[in-house]
């Protein structure tokens, strides 16, 4: 092959059927004699349930049955958590029941509590105004800052002070140590804005029982049908695995939100099975907004200790953080391993201590949201280097590059051992594109016009490709974290590769057929990528925590090296010669040093029509599977900076210029890479300049419970990005690839906000919380230290 | 209680009976099975329903079927040529990468489109704040602005 198809901007794939309405979302699947769910959800934050009067809802028009939560008791289990953490008492997380209908108790606004079952939507939300429930509101606490407050209410009877768990990592002693050597100490106290997914495409489920074989088939918006479905059956509903197939079809974007097992799709699978006939449940917006599992919601103080000349010497942060009201899947791992092992960032800080304290409040479950823990462990690490640097009158690229780690691999102090980097090449590449020596330039301009310009660095690090198992399941990850990957080759020669990754916007179908395609041979077209069911794939843990090439590609390496060793014997008997002696290039199998070759297509064929055959030795056909279990997390680096004006009048923040250099490794496909990191630093942007899930603190009500008043980036919210890559090749996988679905978000929260207090430092602002609305920047003006001297 | 409503989608006559309450997009994705228009809010605010109505870019989760008694409907599947050749726009946007899941494309699409017979030339600023009816998660938008330029450019020529 004269140029290779890695590194190139392959149009997707996938491309045709959603440009022309042709696309099979879960809610398009129509199935005949299809019922229709409805789910009535707690108008309180906090209420014991009297009782629950069902009988005019069940005798209305078209309705074929309502559930509640005493009927699902003794049949269906309560939601599983994933992951266990052991506070630093050495005891076990604490994990209350996270029953599907709420039992006895409703525990947040949107908490579910009867479902309704109707031959028409209509009529099951006409029936679900029937039903009567007697509520005994009772106090709530929505804000994990007061969640272990004496007094506070209890989510759950059974876990004192609301807490989950204490949990710890890193050297406490040696920490507070160097804290008293430290010559300068710089603190921030500040939350993490709690964020609301949406995904456009709502939760969406088809559940359907199959009375010939007693199977069931569930279509559903997931990321990850094969845990979905292991969760499901082993943990929930004691159904049999094999006579469950979990189909998540195309889906209309997730960033985390998708991952986990809800309450609705496993209620919906039971009540398929009882009624024996297929159900249909689609999210309202509404319920997205009520009872998809948020994100962040943490309260942080950090503290930075450096020497004098601007060394980092030790990094203490206690974090709380909120869990809503049920741990959702993988809830507890978010803001502990997820979080506290990225402290390090991309510095030599000898010594880190971390306490997070994990709370229960009266709020929907709080999960991984893109980025999950990183870009939290982010804004810590870059919003207080930047502080110290300006404290310390250090310029903030300088005071990175006396700290960054320049030797790998390197063992930080928090668990993690990173295998490859270049900090300083991403700094100073993305110094050289957002111009940083022509900002004071520009500031001045700006100035004249009435503006604020500021400047913003956030030098983040990530860790991706989860996971290697055991490493993962060493710190209580109930499940492992390999991929699989299945290429079968066709008699024709043509390939299906099965991936138990999910695709639902990464434009998988086209990168994982260049990989496919360059190792063959052949053409993008001649090969077809299959994701997303458990029906027609062996297995697969999903798409999260940019995983997917790097653990689901390599997978599909792994499974190309056994087609091609196959090939081999096959081409080796076909031309009469030693295995050892065959060589595989562009698509052609070739006998070292002759010009006796046999085409792949040929050796294909032949596997399957074995009559020249080494029967004896070899089985026939050609379709190999292999799972990947990564020896390490990959590390994804880079350095966003922002650039920012600030009308004085109105607060308003305009971000004027957004510069991004990323390291992913190897690229397979720069177009899908660039809109991969468009999209996370508009999510990233979305909070730190738009976004806040509030709740109102009495009422426990959702205040941002709609489109219009939780506000999404809109396409003239945020500026072009200029977005490039560097390459360190990850070292441990074999296409030295890292990912890169989540460093948008994970990068862009600290650079907008450290852009925006550089504009305002100088007014003895030195902080401002996220989201930086005009309201929240005005404010800030107004009370402003130095509003009326101007700029010092 | 139903109504009889007739109407044009897609060039093709339609005559159903549908409660009064039904919304436009409710008769288009389960009456008439046409799926490529979504339904991402219930307040407006997203855009992914956005279909044409007499040839202008139109909310169909913020109408009733029967309003669009007797009118003209386009969705994302009456778009393309017969053929199966995509219209410029479509092409566009494969071609500039602007969509990711696919599932805000149909509306982004169909504003697009309008948008473009809307005003030659149109500059990014104006394609920016024309697309303020329509949310994406995915893209940042970037793409998508790039795209539509690109396939308004395409529609003129």
């Amino acid at each position: 092959m004269s140029e290779s198809l890695l590194g190139q901007s392959v149009r997707r794939k996938e491309d045709y059927r959603f440009l022309t309405g042709s696309g099979t979302y879960t809610d398009d699947v129509t199935v005949p004699g299809q019922l229709y769910a409805f789910f009535l959800r707690s108008p309180h934050a906090h209420a014991r349930i009297r009782a629950i009067d069902t009988a005019a809802a069940k005798a209305a028009p078209g309705v074929v049955a309502v559930y509640v939560g005493t009927d699902l008791q003794g049949k269906v289990n309560g939601l599983p958590c994933g992951w266990l953490i052991t506070g630093i008492d050495g005891q076990p997380m604490k994990e209350p029941v996270h029953p599907p209908l709420a039992q006895g108790k409703v525990r947040h606004v949107g908490d579910q509590v009867a479902m309704i079952v109707a031959e028409s939507l209509n009529q099951a939300k006409d029936a679900s105004e029937l039903i009567e429930v007697d509520y005994e509101v009772l106090p709530a606490c929505v804000d994990p800052a007061q969640a272990r407050a004496p007094g506070a209410p209890l989510v759950h009877d059974d876990v004192p002070d609301n807490t989950c768990y204490v949990w710890g990592l890193g050297d406490k002693a040696a920490t507070d140590a160097a804290f008293a050597q430290a010559a300068h100490v710089t603190t921030l106290e500040y939350i993490n804005n709690r964020l609301i997914p949406n995904a456009i495409e709502p939760r969406a489920a088809v559940a359907q029982y199959h009375r010939g074989d007693d199977s069931y088939t569930l279509h559903v918006t997931s990321q990850n049908p094969h845990v979905e479905r292991l969760l499901m059956t082993a943990f929930v509903l004691g159904l049999p695995e094999h006579k469950v197939r979990v189909i998540a079809p195309d889906v209309g974007g997730g960033f985390g939100s998708k991952i986990f097992l809800y309450a609705e799709e496993t209620v919906l699978t039971w009540a398929a099975g009882q009624i024996k006939r297929p159900i249909k449940w689609t999210a309202e917006r509404s319920e997205s907004f009520l009872a998809d599992a948020h994100g962040r919601d943490h309260v942080t103080k950090a503290e930075l200790a450096l020497d004098k000349h601007g060394k980092f010497l030790a990094l203490r942060v206690h974090t709380t953080a909120g869990l809503g009201a049920y741990l959702s899947t993988f809830a507890s791992s978010v803001p502990t391993i997820l979080y506290a092992t990225l402290l390090a960032g991309q510095y030599t800080t000898p010594n880190i201590y971390c306490e997070v304290t994990s709370v229960f409040t009266h709020t929907a479950p709080v999960d991984a949201y893109r980025g999950a823990g990183r870009p939290e462990a982010t804004y810590v690490v870059e919003r207080i280097v930047e502080t110290a640097a300006r404290e310390m009158k250090i310029d903030p690229a300088e005071i990175r590059r006396r700290n960054f780690i320049t030797q790998f691999p390197y063992q930080t102090p928090v668990a993690l051992c990173y295998d490859i980097g270049n900090y300083e090449g991403t700094l100073s590449e993305a110094m050289r594109v957002a111009d940083v020596p022509g900002f004071e330039v520009r500031r001045k301009e700006a100035e004249a016009r009435g503006k604020l310009r500021g400047l913003g660095y956030s030098a983040y690090i990530e860790a991706c490709g989860l996971a290697p198992s055991n490493i993962a399941g060493a710190l209580g990850a109930r499940a492992g974290l390999y991929e699989a990957g299945e290429v079968r080759v066709h008699p024709t020669g043509k390939v299906t590769v099965f991936t138990g990754s999910h695709s639902h916007g990464q434009g998988h179908e086209t990168t994982f057929a260049q990989v496919v395609a360059q190792r063959l041979g052949m053409s993008v077209e001649d090969i077809d990528v299959v994701h997303g069911d458990t029906g027609r794939i062996a297995f697969g843990m999903g798409t999260y925590g940019s995983r997917s090439i790097a653990v689901g590609g390599a997978a599909i390496v792994r499974a190309l090296d056994k087609v091609v060793a196959k090939g081999k014997k096959i081409a080796a008997h076909l031309l009469e010669a030693a295995e050892g002696d065959i060589e595989f290039e562009n698509g052609e199998f070739t006998v070292a040093g002759t010009d006796k070759k046999v085409p792949f297509a040929q050796v294909a064929l032949t596997a399957y029509v074995p009559h020249n055959y080494p029967l004896d030795k070899l089985e026939p056909g050609l379709n190999e599977m292999a799972f990947y279990d990564p020896t390490n997390f990959t590390f994804p680096a880079g350095c966003h900076i922002c650039e920012v004006e600030i009308d004085r009048a109105t607060g308003e923040t305009r971000i004027v210029n957004f510069t991004a250099v990323d390291d992913f490794g190897k690229i397979i496909n720069p177009m899908i890479v660039e809109g991969q990191v468009h999209g996370g630093l508009t999510q990233g942007i979305g909070q730190a300049l738009l976004e806040a899930c509030v709740y109102d603190k009495e009422s426990g009500q959702l205040i941002t419970g709609s489109m219009m008043d939780y506000a999404l980036p809109r396409a003239d919210d945020v500026p072009n990005f200029k977005v490039s890559t560097q390459e360190t090749p990850c070292t441990h996988n074999p296409l030295g690839v890292k990912g890169c679905g989540e460093a948008g978000a994970i990068g862009a929260p600290a650079a907008v906000i450290n852009a925006i207090t550089a504009a305002l430092w100088p007014l003895g602002v030195r902080d401002i919380p996220m989201p930086a609305t005009p309201q929240t920047v005005w404010r800030a003006l107004q009370t402003a230290p130095k509003a009326r001297s101007g700029r010092a | 209680m139903t109504t009889p409503l007739a109407l044009k989608v897609n060039g093709n006559a339609v005559s159903v009976q549908v409660e009064p309450r039904t919304l436009l997009v409710q008769l288009l994705r389960e009456t008439l099975r046409l799926t490529g228009t979504h339904v991402g809010c219930d307040t407006g605010q997203c855009g992914a329903c956005t279909v044409h109505l007499d040839g202008r870019a139109v909310k169909s989760c913020t109408m009733l079927a029967v309003q669009a008694a007797g009118c003209e409907i386009t969705t994302i599947e009456g778009v393309a040529a017969p053929s199966g050749d995509l219209h410029p726009m479509q092409a566009a946007f494969k071609e500039h990468h602007g969509l990711q899941c696919g599932f805000c494309t149909p509306g982004m699409v169909m504003n697009a489109i309008d948008l473009a017979r809307s005003k030659a030339d149109l500059s990014e600023a104006e394609v920016r704040g024309g697309l303020d009816g329509n949310l994406c998660r995915c893209t940042g938008y970037q793409n998508i602005v790039k795209a539509v330029l690109a396939g308004a450019a395409a529609m003129r020529s």
